[in-house]
């Protein structure tokens, strides 16, 4: 019974750092219709600006926290208004290639500014200890993950749910030409929202650094599990990615635990079983018209 | 058409005898080039041709290069046995993998070739045993046919020429035939298609077979000419920059992905010569295109013929006009 509980923990607190990571990207593809393939750059970007601030101000993790999420996501707003804002009449398509080649260029970036080797970024010395759960001793950051998580879906929900600019959102997921016409300037709803997709991107970028490691080509890596993620909660829908991350989580942590061959498999037989049965994910409605 | 016919000549001709005109650094890449542009024309099957942008498309690629890696390893390196063993795999896997496929489309088709396609690569990447794992497989020799040894990289580059120009030809003949025509027409307008009573799923499979075959091939080649195969040949990524040099040249033309590979490939070999950012430049040369120039080298070519020949065009009215004016003159 140990086993178990300790891999429950376990796959928890990695359901939910994907939960963290998909978020922006659940967002962003939600409102735009724009699935941004430079999702896992711009993570990739919070986490090497995380590592250089915390080895520039004497391992200070929480001011990492604080900054790097701001300058992935004016970085993001950087790339929405060059890129993103004068190509919307070029389609959905077009667009989703175009973030592709800004994966290609912000790789080759950061390999020019922070170098290819291999990285790491000590943990914060309050959350650097362990604490025993099921007769095993799990590092408190993970345990932290677990916090963070769902204090964030928390967040969302209730900006989502609660508040005029989430009531804008929603509308604007549903109906972009009607919420329009009611006079909301949706030009800068997407900005704002790409704004905040960037940001949550960094935001992943920071707290899964000291987990997952910094390397190149981390990005690809980032990027697939969180469309995996993203399609197998649904297009756009938050609920649905917090449902898809912790049911990820779960899966590929027992995976491991029990075939290490196949974990990796699975979850992408997962998400091709969920494509073909459910296109629209677990939680899903239909977003992209085709 | 005449033009275009003595273009063809004369391209063809230039690969005959390139390897009497260029060194054998500059001949290995020609062969690279072919086996590419093999697999981008494979790709555009689907994406230019019948309208659905995989990103999946290294999958069959790597069912079709492993499938020859293991063969020639541990049976024999014969050139027809790898080749068909290959095609038949790739052929396989894509005839399974293409009945679920074809169902959707759009972004769930996208979604679910990618997933396919990592599937297949999370099974070569940790499976040690038969596929070498991250190690990939070394060490593979070089075909044979008979007692004829294409090691020799000359032989090797004549092989891969024949098959590429089957290869062209045939998919030029059916690109051109009824067949497609309605994989056109699924891409320009599937619903008008099903109501004149077409089945366009089973269209739909047909082109996703041939391109998965073909794709197969390709890696087949692949592996060939490098001896070696890794798990990332299979990665998404690989999907990634196929669809790249399949869109820079110019899908739904048949020449423009072949010119799209040359591109890539040309572009690496210089860029990586004087700096180990190529993966940017690509990345900005890609962006490029698809803002200003979404037809790719091709539509870009046919746009300065036609702005040439306008100005020839204009000038040769301009010309008439003032003789006209000219001939006023005088009779007034």
């Amino acid at each position: 019974m140990d086993i178990i509980g300790a891999q429950l923990v376990n796959s928890i607190s990695y359901g939910l750092l994907l939960f963290v990571i998909t978020c922006g990207l659940s967002l962003v593809f939600g409102i735009l219709g724009v699935l941004n393939l430079a999702h896992g750059s711009l993570y990739m970007i919070g986490a090497y600006v995380s590592y250089s601030i915390t080895v520039h101000s004497g391992q200070n993790f929480w001011l990492a926290l604080i900054i790097a999420p701001l300058a992935v996501a004016v970085c993001s707003l950087i790339i929405e208004m060059i890129l993103l804002r004068p190509t919307y009449q070029l389609g959905h398509l077009s667009q989703v290639l175009l973030t592709f080649g800004l994966a290609y260029v912000i790789h080759d970036m950061t390999a020019a500014i922070w170098g290819s080797d291999v990285l790491s970024i000590p943990l914060p010395q309050s959350l650097s200890g362990t604490v025993t759960l099921f007769n095993q001793a799990f590092p408190v950051y993970r345990l932290a993950v677990i916090a963070i998580g769902l204090i964030l879906a928390g967040l969302l929900w209730f900006i989502q749910e609660k508040t005029r600019w989430g009531a804008i959102i929603r509308a604007g997921l549903s109906d972009k030409e009607m919420i329009c016409a009611l006079g909301v300037n949706i030009q800068l709803v997407f900005t704002v929202v790409f704004f905040i997709g960037g940001y949550l991107a960094g935001f992943g970028g920071v707290i899964a650094a000291p987990i997952l490691g910094l390397y190149p080509s981390m990005e690809f890596q980032t990027l697939i599990l969180a469309l995996v993620v993203l399609v197998i909660g649904g297009l756009g829908s938050i609920a649905g990615t917090f449902v898809a991350s912790l049911t990820i989580g779960i899966v590929e942590t027992f995976c491991r635990f029990l075939v290490p061959e196949l974990s990796l498999f699975v979850v992408f037989g997962l998400m091709a079983v969920v494509l073909i049965v459910k296109p629209n994910g677990l939680l899903g409605r239909q977003v992209v018209k085709h | 058409m005449n033009k275009k016919g003595f273009a063809l000549i004369a391209a063809v001709m230039l690969l005959i005898f390139s390897p009497f005109i260029f060194s054998l650094f500059y001949l290995n890449l020609v062969t690279e080039i072919l086996i590419l542009a093999i697999f981008a024309l494979s790709l555009n099957i689907l994406v230019g041709y019948t309208g659905l942008v995989s990103l999946g498309h290294a999958a069959f690629f790597g069912v079709g290069a492993y499938m020859s890696a293991i063969l020639a390893r541990e049976i024999s390196p014969n050139f027809f046995l790898t080749l068909f063993a290959s095609l038949a795999a790739a052929i396989i896997a894509s005839a399974i993998i293409g009945i679920f496929c074809v169902k959707v489309s759009g972004f769930y088709f996208l979604m679910l070739t990618l997933a396919f396609s990592q599937m297949i690569y999370s099974f070569v990447h940790q499976s040690t045993t038969i596929t070498g794992g991250s190690n990939g497989l070394s060490g593979i020799p070089s075909p044979l046919i008979g007692s004829l040894d294409f090691s020799n990289p000359v032989y090797f580059y004549y092989l891969i020429l024949l098959l590429f120009i089957l290869i062209y030809g045939g998919l030029s003949l059916i690109v051109h035939s009824p067949f497609g025509q309605v994989l056109i027409g699924i891409r320009e307008n599937e619903t008008r298609l099903k109501s004149m009573g077409y089945h366009t799923t089973l269209y739909k499979l047909a082109a996703f077979v041939i391109a998965g075959g073909l794709g197969g091939v390709a890696g087949s080649l692949y592996t060939s000419f490098n001896s070696f195969i890794s798990p990332s040949d299979v990665y998404w990524t690989m999907s990634g920059s196929v669809l790249i040099m399949v869109l820079i040249g110019g899908s739904g033309t048949m020449i423009g992905p072949v010119l799209g590979a040359a591109f890539i490939v040309i572009l690496e070999t210089i860029v990586s010569s004087y700096t180990t950012m190529w993966m940017m430049i690509i990345g900005i040369i890609f962006i490029l295109f698809v803002v200003f120039f979404p037809k790719g080298i091709v539509g870009l070519g046919k746009l300065l013929l036609q702005s040439f020949s306008k100005s020839n065009k204009l000038s040769a009215i301009s010309g008439k006009k003032s003789n006209a004016l000219y001939n006023n003159d005088v009779k007034n």
